[in-house]
């Protein structure tokens, strides 16, 4: 006998509608299934009637904490059509400002996991350190969130040597911080109970599923748009990809810790080799693209991020199609929900293995438990699934 | 794995009882706290001196806040400031620098004749 538990559209830890059909048997899921369809925001048609400088501001807008990303890959995008290429100078730039979002991606995605976890110190303390970064955003590209740096053909604002004192000072401190963050979370009873062998996804599934970003390389899968395809003069940066091969939501949480090490590193590396010159081209605001189409590729926070165009010879696209990498890291949320042999998934592990992919969809949630049987409908508010979720993790300590 | 340490960010957090307090007391006190970036983008500021009414302003802003509007002087630009999405892209397209950007992030009006720059 199994009764069907909905969670969402509001759903539990994260402030974006996504919907969660839950197929229990007692406290075990069996099945699941997902649907994003609470937020269509017509965005991609909004980008076919506008010139290509005012989708630069739309495009950064479909998601706050990733918009550098989005703006970098629309740029890159539209540069590709136009058959230009930022100078050298701006393709560091680029790095720096990608790499400080990722950190301050990163940051917010530990504490907001912890906080999930129901760890709320170490959620302070990664969001008062993520603060220091969103300040080094601040000063970089003039403001916190939605940072408008990239434009095409280049950068918008060049860096000044008192603010890249600044930023070393920050990276510096971040790295102290997360030096002893990574003690924590390797010896802390309450993080090791609630993430290990939780949500376990086979590097087979993860490759099956078209898992990407530090979801997939925490299934011990190398993968990484700056290494596969360099972008924005990656390949002249060394890095590391991070992979970590236990599967579970313990090895998300590694991934991701030591990926904002080697964002530090790359930093460090980009102002030290930082080519003088110009940082933008000068291509007036108004321009016509040649027909064609193109595709470009960059490394979000969360993973590969597409964005696809096609141009008819106008001032604006023809179509545009963005692909997130939230949508490819969904239906692998399915396949960790799945109870099989040997390997059982229970309500209270929602919130653990959900907040393990990082889902950016776009909240305080409230569960509905569904008894058909009885035909009974009754509430769960946040505080209650945080509150089960808790004990949970009490239980197996 | 290593080994399981019960309490580890207590001496941390007995380090934090005599630390500053991070946060600021913002609307009504600790004021001077607040440091503002060169080159925050905050409400636009409009020198209507220096305008020669080439429009383009209006035709590059993406949220559709800058409305043409004619008057004695020819055909200028007005803000209105609560559709303003502060990107800066007009500042950055004025030939004359008749657009700038200040530091004054507090854009919140009981009138809406407040939220409108000319």
């Amino acid at each position: 006998m199994s009764f069907e538990i909905p969670i969402g559209p509001q759903h539990p830890i994260h402030v974006e509608p996504l919907m969660l059909r839950l197929s229990v048997e007692g406290e075990l899921i069996v099945d699941v299934d997902v649907d994003v369809s609470y937020i269509h925001r017509g965005i991609e048609k909004a980008l076919e009637v506008r010139p290509y400088i005012q989708g630069l501001y739309l495009v950064e807008r479909i998601c706050g904490i990733c918009n550098a990303a989005h703006s970098l890959c629309y740029c890159l995008n539209v540069e590709q059509l136009l058959g230009k290429e930022a100078p050298p100078r701006a393709k560091y730039l680029r790095i720096v400002v990608e790499e400080l979002s990722r950190i301050h991606s990163h940051l917010l995605w530990l504490g907001h996991y912890f906080h999930t976890l129901g760890f709320e110190t170490l959620f302070m303390y990664f969001w008062r350190d993520r603060e220091r970064v969103m300040d080094m955003l601040e000063l970089i590209t003039g403001n916190r969130v939605t940072t408008a740096y990239n434009t095409i053909g280049g950068v918008r604002r060049d860096l000044t040597p008192e603010v890249e004192q600044k930023l070393r000072r920050t990276l510096d401190y971040i790295e102290e911080r997360m030096r002893y963050y990574e003690k924590v979370i390797d010896s802390e009873p309450t993080i090791l109970a609630r993430t290990q062998g939780v949500g376990i996804l086979k590097p087979s599934d993860a490759v099956r599923l078209g898992v990407v970003g530090p979801h997939l390389r925490a299934s011990g899968i190398k993968h990484d748009v700056r290494l596969d395809d360099p972008y924005s003069g990656h390949d002249e940066i060394p890095f590391n990809v991070i992979t970590w091969d236990t599967c579970d939501c313990y090895a998300r949480v590694k991934v991701r810790v030591k990926e904002v090490h080697e964002c530090v590193n790359m930093i460090r590396y980009a102002l030290d080799h930082m080519p003088s010159g110009d940082y933008r081209l000068k291509i007036p605001p108004f321009f016509k693209a040649p027909p064609g189409e193109s595709l470009s590729r960059v490394e979000a926070p969360r993973g590969e991020l597409v964005h696809y165009s096609i141009s008819d010879g106008s001032d604006r696209p023809y179509r545009y199609r963005v692909r997130t990498p939230t949508l490819a890291n969904l239906l692998s949320v399915v396949e960790m929900l799945k109870s099989r042999d040997g390997y059982e998934v229970y309500i209270a592990d929602v919130p653990a293995i959900l907040g393990g992919i990082d889902p950016c969809i776009c909240c305080s949630a409230r569960v509905v438990v569904a008894d058909e049987a009885r035909r009974r409908r009754t509430v769960m508010t946040l505080d209650d699934i945080i509150r089960i979720s808790r004990d949970r993790g009490v239980e197996r300590r | 794995m290593s080994m399981k340490v019960p309490g580890r960010l207590l001496a941390e957090a007995l380090k934090n009882l005599f630390r500053k307090r991070a946060t600021i007391l913002y609307p009504y006190r600790e004021l001077d706290k607040i440091h503002l970036p060169e080159g925050f983008r905050g409400r636009i500021e409009f020198d209507r001196a220096k305008c020669i009414g080439c429009q383009l302003c209006f035709r590059v802003c993406p949220a559709k806040a800058i409305e043409i509007i004619e008057d004695e002087k020819g055909k200028r630009p007005i803000f209105y400031i609560y559709r303003c999405i502060y990107c800066a892209q007009c500042v950055e397209v004025c030939p004359t620098k008749a657009i700038s950007m200040s530091k004054i992030f507090e854009n919140i009006a009981l009138r809406k004749e407040d939220m409108v720059v000319r």
